[in-house]
Formats: C-alpha cells, sequence, structure tokens
C-alpha cells in the first residue's frame, strides 16, 4: 500500500514580480515501512519538497495523497492535525526546548492532540519512549546537560511519541560526530525495522543516504531517479538491522 | 487541554525565564500596588473628608411649620403652630433613616448676669440630642443637661462661648446662676467653640436649654394664651405664667374668666407646640428617604387629606450635601485617571516583553506548529502567558499595595480604608491588561508561517 503518492507536484514562490518555480512536477510514491533517502544539492527543492511532504506548506498545483487522504487543499489546522497524528519530525539543530527536561520535551506534541490523555498516561508514554531511544537514566536533564547525541535522540523521541506512521528527518545528523551520527542513523533502521514506521530522510550526504534502501536524487526541481520503490514488502525483510546493543553501546 | 494543563504550560514557558518574567511582571506590580494604595489612601481621605462635611451639619434636615393664612393673608413660614413634642417622638419611633431627632424652642431675650447682660441671637430650648444632630460633640466645660432635666423642666442651661465670655469675662461659669427673662438658670455647661456658619452668623452666640423650661418658663406661650395669636410662638408670648411667683413681671391685662364665662365659651383645649424639629439623617445618602419618611409620618399624623398641601416644610442642606458628593466623585476619579494610567503603562510594559519573547521563542513556536499545534493553540498559550504574568503580577501588587497603605497608617496616621471593590477591580483589570496588551503579540505569534519559524536563527 502506498502511504505517499505525489501526482505532478508544482511549487512556485514569488519573489516582487518574479515567480520562481521550485518544484517542476515532481511525482513520487512512497510505500507504507519504506527507509527512503531524499538527496539533492542545496538548491534543489529538496527542503520545500519535503515541507509540502510533511504537511508545513501547500503545492503551488497536483495532488498529494498521504495515507489516503488528499493533503494539498486542507487548511492549516486540519494540517496540523495531520502533522500531530501521522508524522513526526526530526531536525538539524534538534530545536528542543531550552530549560525545559527532556521528559517534558518528549510529553509536548501530547498536549496538542492527545489532550484526553492523563498527566500519568503521558509521563508514562514519555518515558517509554525516553527509554527506547535509551536515555532512560536522562529523563529529568535539560537540553544544555545533554550532548549532541542524546538531544537528538531526545529530538527522536518526541517525534514518535504520538505514534505517527511517517518520520521526517531533515539533515539529522548534520551538527553531530560521525560516531553519534551512525548511532542515530541505526537508531532510524531499527524504528523502520521493528515498528514498520516509513522514514524519509532528507539530506545533501551521501554517507547517510546508504542507511536507506532507495535515494530519490533531486535535482531542479526535478526527480532524477527514485521516483518508485520496489514493493515495500519485500524490502523490509531485507533491511538490515544491527543489534540495538550496539546502537546504544557507543554513548555510554 | 484543560485550562489547568494550558495555566501550567504557560507557568513552565515563565519559570524558563524566570528573572525576565518577573522584571516584567514589576510594571504591572507597581501598577497595582499604586492603585491599591491609592484607592486606599483615597477612600480614607474621602470618608474624613465626608465626615469632616458633615460635622457641619450635612444631615440636617429641618422641619419647621407651615404658613398660617386668614383671608388670603399667608403669614409665611414658621407662622402656623402645628408641631408637637409628640410629633418629634413619633419621627424618632417610626423613621428608621433617622438617626436622632430634637425639638426646638426659641426665644429671642435678653440674658442677665450679674451687672452685665447680653441678647444672644438663638435661645433654644431642646433636648440633649441637639448637640448630636448638630455634631457638637464635645463641651468645653461641665456637661450638657440630661433628660431628666427636660422631663422636669429643669432651671439649667449650656452656653455658647460667645455669651459665655460676654457675660461672664473670663469668670468661671459653671455653677453660675444667670437670669433669662426672670427666670434663674444655673449653668452647667459651656459648648465648644463652632465660629461662624455658612452664612457668617455667629454660631458661638446661643444658649441651650431644656424645651420645656424655655416653653414653659421663659416664653410660657403655652395653653390658653398661646391661640390668642396664630403668629410665631416662640416669641411673641409676653405671659410668663409660671414666673409670676417674681416681683416685677407684667400684671394680667384681663380678668380671670367667671365659671360662666368659662363654661359658655370653652377654650380649645391646645397642645403644646414646638418652633421647629431637627433631624439628623443617618448618612448623607438616606437624607432622601428621612425626608419621604419624616412627610408621611407628619402627614398621617397631622391627617392632611392627600392632595391636601402640607402645613409643614421639610428642608435639608441640600448645598452642603452637594458639595459632599461632589467632592467624592472628584476624588474617585481622579483616582480612577491614576490607577488607569499606570496599568497603561505596565501593559505596554507587557506587551513589549511579550514581543521580545515571541521573537526570541520564533524556533520554539515553529516547532510547535510542527508537531501539531494549530494557530489558535499558539495564541491562546501566549495570550495565556501575558495573562497569567499579570494576574500574578495584580496579585503581588495588592500585597504591596495594602502593605503600602497601612505603613501609611501606621506611620503617617493617615486615614485608611481597605477597599475590596478596589481589589476585585484590581483583578479584573490586570487580567484585562494581560488580554489586551498580550493578545497582539500573541496574534503575531500565531500567524508565524512554521517554515519559516523553524528557520529563524
Amino acid at each position: 500500500m502506498e502511504l505517499i503518492e505525489l501526482r505532478h507536484i508544482y511549487k512556485t514562490y514569488r519573489m516582487g514580480d518574479l515567480d520562481v518555480p521550485v518544484l517542476k512536477g515532481v511525482t513520487l510514491t512512497v510505500a507504507q515501512g519504506e527507509l527512503v533517502a531524499l538527496m539533492g544539492a542545496s538548491g534543489s527543492g529538496k527542503s520545500t519538497l519535503m515541507n509540502i511532504l510533511g504537511c508545513l506548506d501547500r503545492p503551488s498545483s497536483g495532488e498529494y495523497w498521504l495515507d489516503g487522504q488528499e493533503m494539498s487543499r486542507l487548511p492549516s489546522d486540519q494540517r496540523a492535525l495531520a502533522r500531530n497524528r501521522k508524522i513526526g519530525f526530526v531536525f538539524q539543530n534538534f530545536n528542543l526546548l531550552p530549560r525545559t527536561s527532556a521528559l517534558e520535551n518528549v510529553a509536548m506534541p501530547l498536549t496538542y492532540a492527545s489532550a484526553h490523555l492523563s498527566d500519568r498516561e503521558t509521563r508514562r508514554r514519555a518515558e517509554e519512549m525516553l527509554c527506547r531511544v535509551g536515555l532512560q537514566d536522562r529523563l529529568d536533564h535539560q537540553p544544555s546537560q545533554l550532548s549532541g547525541g542524546q538531544q537528538q535522540r531526545v529530538a527522536i523521541a518526541r517525534a514518535l511519541v504520538n505514534r505517527p506512521t511517517l518520520l521526517f528527518a531533515d539533515e539529522p545528523t548534520g551538527n553531530l560526530d560521525s560516531r553519534t551520527s551512525a548511532e542515530v542513523l541505526h537508531m532510524f533502521q531499527q524504528f523502520n525495522g521493528q515498528e514498520r514506521i516509513t522514514i524519509i530522510l532528507v539530506t545533501h550526504d551521501a554517507n547517510v543516504a546508504r542507511y536507506a534502501r532507495r535515494v530519490i536524487n533531486i535535482h531542479d526541481g526535478v526527480i532524477r531517479d527514485g521516483s518508485f520503490g520496489v514493493r515495500a514488502k519485500a524490502d523490509a525483510s531485507q533491511i538490515d538491522v544491527l543489534p540495538v546493543a550496539a546502537a546504544m553501546g557507543g554513548v555510554r | 487541554m484543560t485550562a489547568y494543563r494550558i495555566v501550567r504550560t504557560a507557568m513552565k514557558a515563565l519559570q524558563r525565564n524566570p528573572m525576565r518574567a518577573m522584571l516584567t511582571t514589576l510594571g504591572i506590580v507597581i501598577g497595582v500596588a499604586a492603585v491599591i494604595a491609592m484607592m486606599e489612601i483615597g477612600t480614607g481621605s474621602s470618608a474624613a473628608l465626608q465626615k469632616t462635611i458633615a460635622s457641619m451639619g450635612a444631615n440636617v434636615v429641618m422641619i419647621r411649620p407651615g404658613t398660617a393664612a386668614s383671608g388670603g393673608i399667608s403669614f409665611g413660614a414658621g407662622t402656623i403652630t402645628t408641631l408637637t413634642p409628640q410629633d418629634y417622638e413619633a419621627i424618632l419611633r417610626e423613621c428608621p433613616s433617622v438617626r436622632s431627632a430634637a425639638p426646638v424652642v426659641r426665644a429671642r431675650t435678653q440674658v442677665v448676669y450679674g451687672n452685665r447682660n447680653w441678647v444672644p441671637s438663638s435661645i433654644y430650648g431642646t433636648t440633649p440630642s441637639f448637640l448630636d444632630i448638630r455634631e457638637w460633640a464635645t463641651l468645653a466645660e461641665g456637661a450638657m443637661f440630661s433628660e431628666r432635666d427636660v422631663l422636669t423642666a429643669g432651671k439649667v442651661c449650656v452656653l455658647g462661648q460667645t455669651l459665655a465670655r460676654e457675660l461672664f469675662q473670663g469668670e468661671f461659669p459653671i455653677g453660675k446662676e444667670i437670669r433669662v427673662k426672670n427666670v434663674p438658670f444655673r449653668v452647667v455647661g459651656v459648648l465648644s467653640a463652632k465660629g461662624a456658619n455658612m452664612m457668617g452668623s455667629d454660631q458661638d452666640d446661643i444658649l441651650l436649654a431644656p424645651w420645656t423650661t424655655i416653653k414653659y418658663r421663659v416664653t410660657g406661650a403655652a395653653l390658653e394664651n398661646s391661640n390668642q395669636s396664630a403668629g410665631s410662638s416662640g416669641t411673641t408670648g409676653s405671659v410668663n405664667t409660671l414666673s409670676n411667683l417674681y416681683p416685677g413681671d407684667a400684671p394680667n391685662l384681663f380678668p380671670a374668666r367667671s365659671a360662666v364665662q368659662a363654661a359658655d365659651n370653652p377654650m380649645p383645649v391646645r397642645f403644646a407646640n414646638i418652633d421647629q424639629i431637627l433631624t439628623a439623617a443617618r448618612s448623607t445618602a438616606e437624607i432622601a428617604a428621612a425626608i419621604e419618611e419624616i412627610t408621611a409620618v407628619l402627614r398621617e399624623r397631622h391627617r392632611i387629606l392627600p392632595g391636601e398641601p402640607e402645613d409643614f416644610s421639610v428642608r435639608d442642606m441640600t448645598e452642603m450635601t452637594d458639595t459632599l458628593s461632589s467632592t467624592t466623585t472628584l476624588m474617585t476619579n481622579l483616582l480612577l485617571c491614576v490607577a488607569m494610567i499606570s496599568l497603561v503603562v505596565g501593559g505596554v510594559g507587557i506587551m513589549n516583553i511579550m514581543f521580545v519573547s515571541v521573537t526570541e521563542r520564533t524556533r520554539e513556536i515553529g516547532l510547535r506548529m510542527a508537531v501539531g499545534a494549530r494557530a489558535r493553540d499558539i495564541l491562546r498559550q501566549f495570550l495565556v502567558e501575558a495573562v497569567v504574568l499579570c494576574m500574578v503580577g495584580g496579585a503581588m501588587g495588592i500585597l504591596l499595595g495594602h502593605g503600602g497603605s497601612y505603613l501609611v497608617w501606621l506611620l503617617l496616621h493617615w486615614p485608611v480604608e481597605t477597599s475590596p471593590a478596589a481589589i476585585a477591580a484590581a483583578v479584573l483589570v490586570s487580567a484585562g491588561v494581560g488580554m489586551v496588551f498580550g493578545f497582539y503579540p500573541a496574534w503575531k505569534a500565531s500567524r508565524l508561517d512554521p517554515i519559516e519559524a523553524l528557520r529563524y536563527e
């Protein structure tokens, strides 16, 4: 089943009197459970495409089907709801709330669409997510007391606390050294393999893209290759998942 | 999200920068503290001022008899003798807005002590509550005559400062005997100085005595003598019935009536009349009610049919009460202006800091939007932060202002009055200031584009 289906997406920005086309007819599909890298040089339209895929922005024209729902014409409140329920984001610069504990950072998305949860349940879910990323003894640490890799893992826990089907990672290793980068990327693979969470890695780094099964290359607003993957079902079993301990072990 | 969680989120966000939150709140704290202190000191001074003005007799309501008329000629106010001591007792009994009442019988005659004499501008026969009505609380010397003196028509009197000075020339007056129309009076007290009234006449040129004494012993215009004339009863009686004991009094001009004459021509039974009733309303606000009640009671007692003109007139000190109420309004409005200005200044401080906060937290806003916050969630978050800031500031301001006014009372002995209305207003206004001045920054925050906000450095 295709989770994401883009058909003839165009995006044009207006700069003064000038129309600047950024995406010029992008068509691609991503299946449920895929781990895809979206690659392109800066200025290629990679970020714009990610914003549209992440429901942060709307295309000028074209269709965007996410999980059976047409997203390109939704009003902003409904897109916010979709972002909360279906999508998680991991950013290059972590974007954690300063002077706020890791636990509260992770619980933050729950306060928006999952207000029905009790305080205890919210805390339980946030704790569980932090344990999953190996930070069970850093619950009350503030971002300034955590290393870069730990901060990024808090960000991953935050992105997944609402149990989304789709995770975007925008240059997730851009601010990390190579060893921590490997840990974080292994963690993505692990979540992709175990939870069947669809992950889209946005990067310009070929070393990062290696961790994905499929690479979508975008250049100058059009997809060069990788628009359509092999069936995801077949893929999932073949992804080689490194042991969790290996990913965790390096941090301590 | 429940209200509790929203407030908790706001508190947490504010706790992330406690120093700035405190400094921001300072504007509101000082504003509200100033308002509370001003209001408390202001209402205190206002109350003190009102008390002072009231002591000039602002709450006094006077009842005088109406006019007598004969053949189309009216004789002017006070010429009919319809007010009775029973009227004043009924007013005291039946009018809840009246604090106290006193009858007044007037005389104008010579007062003699030794080889000195003087005609005081007023000789009032009354009851002890006269002093209470005129807010003439303290006596300089001695004591006021008693209710018992009134019942027994005791020959005692209290002198005003001017009269005492003229008669006694520095001699100690208490216990001395003076004569009023040949009736000996023992001086039991000297009033404190009150000065001139608003019209300039000397209020200290006065003699107070029990009304029964003045009525029956001095003017003697009671019983059969009083109905010979419709003129002012207090001043026209020249026959002094009870002073017949004394030498040198006026001889009876008419021969005594025989039993036959009395049977043929019976004297109508007369009640004792009084010249005036002074009453004091419980407060300035109750003057109107007091007048209404007095009018109703007297109309009933005098059996005046609906639509008939009254045989008495009721008046109050309109000039003084107007001054009183205008002073109070002026005071309140002045304080309100000061309050508004300080709160607006505080509110501008809040707006300023909220803008800084929104700018500084642009990335956070972008992130919150990315994880699913709608525009209205962001708006609400920043609005609640501003309101919480203002409310906390307001609470601290109330404590500070209350403490301040307490200190003023403690150290400077200024009159201070706690004003629950001011406290309630301060809470509402500080929340309102938070809403008004927090709204624009919060709205700006909610309009941010998540993509731009996330990229903001």
